[in-house]
């Protein structure tokens, strides 16, 4: 991993401190994660400049933003930043709202044109549009973020762009930050406080409670640790990169191959090779101590169990690696106590996972 | 037959010419002092917001009172105009229209800085994330969309200025053409019994500031938008 984003803030506000200290990489999509008041807001402002922390280090691609006698101004600062709210200029037109920030960049540093934002972000149809107050949710927040990409930033920060809008608007900008993420190299810092935002959009994770950064590394490693708060949430689970492999048309399904094996979903509108994120819950994934022989289970993994943590007095969570010996993948299965001990399940066993099913994410 | 008399005619251009430039002051005297109001955090911005809105509440022959007191020869601002060899405030038009500039400064400061509140900081932070600098920011977003606060600045200064009465008295007195306003005019014929002059000049104010407040309904509805 490139380390190229290096972050450490220190902040008191009367009721609230901040206290970070981390890198990140600077490609990717790194996801600022935590509940609301774990101070993920105000880190990203702080990464802006909008919020000037009385101690504090920034550098971005070994250029410095801030540190003890340098506070470089928000303003000269070369980044994009989305906020909660759209916060479109009201009294201009979504062309001059577009290129408000590329008007005032050097023609030199131009290198994200105005068509191809257009393309990008599927703003056609609005372009045209001589005020900004008829748009939709969804439509403002794409005009947003075009209007941050054209200043062609070296970073991109966003706040929770997709929390303000209704489900319908959500889903129909997800699928534009994704085409973000894989034809543009900018590094995204995404604060989002919804877990499944973060496993579609996100390389790399930073946890934040109360101010503090509880875990930061690669997605999946992450989100599998069962020491960490994010493995109790209902919708813990692990991410898996996989590709399009096979259709099978008789049964409407889509085997997935990802290093180490495969998998089976539904079937998805996408070309065989095509790159895409399968999300295993943990409460999806059951355990049999001898493979399955009969059973309605589709996808039935030989694994290795590397990890035990009892959630409670009637759950425990495991930690599984699935795949060969040179190409292991980690997913979590979530089980009553009792199946454990019935089982005698202990760590370094050889089990088998049952999938419950397989949701895909991009 | 409608026909205003000649010192009537001057009257109404007097109170024209007063109330325009007391407006185009204002909005520049207002501005900067609306955006400090509506930006600061400082410990004084009671006091000086208290200060501005004195003649709201104060009686206008009070401050005229007071501003023809300063303005006079033992004044302090009058001692100020004695040393720069600048003839005597009170009693001529430019006295009228500090003194109109100071009657009316509530009445532009608050629509503006009203505005400038309810734009609030997201658009301003998002213009900064953007590129524009603090003067960039302040011409090409905050002051567009404070608009209908200066719209309804404007109007309320100029009529504000039209009807004034108290403080034009006590501090310009009664010259034609110099500082007799529309409102001492109509002052002047009541005293003299003249009812149809009065009532000429009268109807003519009712009729202007109807049309002025028609137009605006008619224009965007949202006259007092800014001026809560």
């Amino acid at each position: 991993m490139i380390s190229d984003i290096e972050i450490h803030f220190k902040l008191n506000f009367h009721d609230f401190n901040l206290d970070v200290s981390f890198n990140a990489p600077s490609k990717g999509v790194t996801a600022v994660f935590g509940p609301s008041g774990s101070g993920k807001t105000t880190l990203l402002r702080c990464m802006a400049g909008l919020e000037h922390s009385n101690e504090g280090l920034l550098c971005v691609n070994g250029q410095i933003w801030q540190n003890h006698n340098i506070f470089i101004p928000v303003n000269r600062r070369p980044l994009g930043f989305v906020f909660q709210e759209a916060s479109l200029f009201s009294h201009l037109s979504v062309k001059k709202n577009l290129t408000y920030g590329f008007k005032r960049i050097q023609p030199s540093e131009r290198i994200i044109k105005i068509e191809q934002i257009i393309e990008l972000l599927g703003l056609n149809h609005i372009i045209n549009r001589k005020e900004t107050m008829s748009l939709s949710g969804g439509e403002k927040q794409r005009v947003a973020i075009g209007r941050a990409l054209l200043t062609s930033p070296r970073i991109l920060l966003m706040d929770e762009p997709l929390t303000g809008l209704d489900v319908k608007s959500k889903y129909e900008i997800l699928p534009y930050l994704e085409r973000l993420h894989k034809e543009l190299e900018i590094p995204v810092f995404y604060v989002s406080h919804a877990l499944d935002e973060v496993t579609r959009l996100a390389d790399y994770i930073v946890i934040l409670d109360k101010g503090r950064v509880t875990a930061s590394g690669n997605l999946n490693e992450t989100l599998t640790r069962l020491d960490l708060p994010t493995a109790r949430l209902d919708e813990a689970g692990a991410v898996i990169e996989a590709f399009v492999a096979v259709y099978d048309e008789t049964y409407s399904l889509t085997r997935l191959d990802f290093s180490g094996g495969s998998l089976w979903a539904s079937k998805i509108d996408r070309v065989i090779g095509a790159k895409v994120r399968a999300r295993i819950l943990a409460r999806d994934v059951s355990i049999a101590a001898i493979k399955p022989q009969a059973t309605s289970i589709t996808n039935v993994i030989s694994a290795q169990i590397c990890e035990i943590q009892d959630l409670g007095p009637d759950r425990t969570s495991l930690r599984l690696e699935i795949g060969d010996y040179n190409h292991k993948q980690v997913i979590m299965s979530r089980i009553t106590r009792r199946s454990r001990d019935q089982l005698g399940l202990a760590v370094g066993m050889q089990v088998y996972a049952q999938v419950k099913s397989v949701a895909l994410i991009i | 037959m409608i026909k205003f008399e000649p010192s009537d005619l001057q009257a109404i251009w007097l109170t024209l010419k007063l109330a325009s430039t007391t407006t185009l002051l204002l909005l520049l005297a207002a501005t900067p002092l609306a955006w400090w109001l509506a930006n600061t955090r400082r410990w004084y911005k009671g006091i000086i917001a208290a200060l501005m809105m004195m003649p709201l509440i104060l009686p206008p022959t009070v401050l005229g009172f007071y501003l023809l007191t300063l303005m006079g020869p033992h004044g302090l601002i009058g001692k100020f105009t004695h040393i720069l060899q600048m003839n005597s405030l009170p009693f001529t038009f430019s006295g009228l229209v500090i003194g109109s500039v100071i009657f009316s400064l509530p009445f532009a400061v608050m629509p503006i800085q009203n505005a400038f509140e309810a734009t609030g900081k997201q658009p301003l932070e998002a213009a900064k994330t953007l590129r524009a600098g603090y003067w960039d920011r302040f011409f090409t977003v905050a002051l567009p969309l404070a608009k209908p606060g200066f719209f309804s600045a404007v109007i309320l200064t100029f009529t504000h200025t039209v009807g004034e009465f108290g403080v034009v008295l006590m501090l310009g007195g009664n010259i034609p053409g110099e500082t007799q306003v529309m409102s001492i005019a109509i002052y002047n014929h009541v005293e003299a019994l003249e009812y149809n002059a009065a009532h000429l000049l009268s109807g003519a104010m009712v009729l202007f500031s109807f049309i002025v407040l028609l137009i605006l309904n008619l224009m965007s509805g949202r006259l007092f938008k800014g001026f809560k």
